[in-house]
């Protein structure tokens, strides 16, 4: 019998969220940490009863938990993401050096063939790596060391690596976004780093094409087409047809093309999400309306998605980690708001229900699917 | 034996229900005691002082006997009542926030 598990981190625990796939009926279990940040929780491709999680606290810093139960049970791993050599600077928001700082980590990714191998994004940008399941982290810093790092600067939300894309077809390809740095992509599995972002235009920096400094706010991949990706940066919603060689806008007809989330319906490559944002000092839907956008075209064409959203008096923000896509043949969309809503479509974003409303503010979700 | 009272989050992480009790070889101090306390709880390793600098982390304090020892030298003598197990250690959050 098919089944979705929803992983969701909230300002104030985890949750976790499990239906039949008729996707109608839901049993939430939670606060799992409770008090602490969430950042991100992720189960592994390869084992999906093994999940990652990102425990963290402005008073107690960063925990990293691991379950072998599908959330029932969770035990901590080691929390110690030390800079590899010379940390040096980056640019601070006064365009001063900064040293580079370990933070917390924005975002956990569990390799597709291993479920000890795991990835994680973190803040002040960098990318580690475990391949003992969280015993041990290494730190991949051909991307930090990169010419251009002394340039990055923090994003309003701080230096954070939040994104991180595998190539299924290609284990030594990967796809990282760092605000407010930009994209990049490694072909040798994180041995060497190069920025891809081409075609992206941000009239925030002086230069506004230039190699570094754009506000990538997130990146979509469909896994049977990994050389397309799409991007919701600061402002524009951005595609690629070479794996970031050049990229392309495709706002279209978007009312606004400010926003955080994007993914990409996971049997229609070509049909994209997007939740518009009113800009980056209002961050709230537009009117009030909270609504989804759905594109067929890849892109440019648009079609707001209201049936059982909010569309008055709605004034929450959808993070950047906050949607995910099931694989059940009718393909499911999910979302969660600062407000404490996680959204669910069961019929690829025609029409939406809430899972549960008065969660703590959300800050991630992700999907595992049981055909 | 010295006595060590964590936050309720902390307590949580570690497993922990009630005061924390440790065997502390020679001078009671800040780093001697949390020295102690993470070798028994590796699993607040990071959690009280920085991994690489074992400095305490900027939200948390150090009180003992009415007083704030937050700020003083990590190998300063604990006062004698902490030595002696009268009183407890204290490590608690800052208030931060509304």
């Amino acid at each position: 019998m098919s089944k979705v598990r929803v992983l969701v981190g909230t300002r104030k625990g985890a949750f976790i969220l499990e239906s039949d796939g008729k996707r109608a009926n839901w049993d939430v279990s939670g606060p799992h940490f409770a008090g602490w940040e969430i950042y991100h929780i992720k189960g592994s491709p390869a084992d999906p009863n093994r999940l990652y999680a990102s425990q963290s606290s402005g008073w107690f810093g960063q925990v990293v938990q691991r379950s072998g139960d599908g959330g029932k049970t969770w035990e901590t791993v080691n929390n110690k993401f030390a800079y590899d050599g010379v940390t040096g600077t980056h640019q601070w928001y006064d365009g001063t050096p900064h040293p580079w700082e370990f933070k917390r980590v924005w975002h956990l990714e569990p390799a597709l063939d291993d479920p000890d191998h795991v990835y994680a994004g973190v803040e002040d940008a960098a990318i580690f790596e475990s391949a003992d399941g969280g015993k041990c982290w290494r730190e991949l810093s051909g991307l930090r060391k990169h010419d251009t790092g002394p340039h990055w600067q923090p994003g309003a939300g701080g230096l954070c690596l939040h994104t991180i894309l595998l190539d299924p077809s290609d284990p030594k390809r990967m796809f990282i976004a760092i605000s407010a740095a930009g994209a990049f992509r490694t072909d040798d599995a994180g041995e060497t780093w190069r920025p891809i972002n081409r075609g992206l235009y941000s009239k925030y920096i002086p230069n506004p094409t230039a190699e570094v400094g754009h506000c990538v706010h997130r990146i979509a991949m469909n896994k049977s087409r990994p050389n397309v990706l799409f991007m919701q940066k600061h402002w524009d919603v951005m595609r690629t047809d070479n794996a970031g060689d050049e990229w392309t806008k495709v706002s279209g007809n978007l009312p606004t093309d400010f926003g955080f989330v994007i993914d990409v319906h996971s049997h229609e490559p070509e049909t994209i999400y997007v939740v518009p944002i009113k800009s980056d000092s209002e961050h709230f839907p537009l009117e009030g309306k909270l609504r989804v956008f759905r594109s067929r075209t890849g892109g440019n064409e648009w079609e707001p998605l209201t049936q059982g959203l909010p569309q008055r008096d709605c004034y929450v923000n959808v993070l950047r980690d906050a949607m995910a896509v099931d694989s059940l043949d009718e393909c499911g969309i999910y979302f969660g708001t600062t407000g404490g809503q996680v959204y669910a479509s069961a019929d690829a974003g025609d029409t939406w229900s809430p899972i549960v409303r008065d969660l703590p503010a959300v800050l991630s979700v992700e999907v595992q699917t049981f055909a | 034996m010295i006595r060590v009272e964590l936050p309720s989050h902390l307590r949580n992480l570690a497993r922990i229900s009630g005061d924390v009790t440790l065997e502390v070889v020679g001078p009671v101090t800040q780093r001697s005691v949390l020295d102690a306390l993470e070798a028994r709880y590796p699993v607040l390793r990071g959690t009280i002082r920085d991994h690489g600098t074992l400095q305490r982390r900027p939200f948390l304090r150090f009180f003992a006997c009415g007083e704030d020892l937050s700020h003083e030298p990590s190998d300063t003598p604990l006062p004698d009542a902490v030595a002696s197990g009268a009183e407890p250690f204290l490590v608690l959050g800052a208030i931060a926030g509304g």
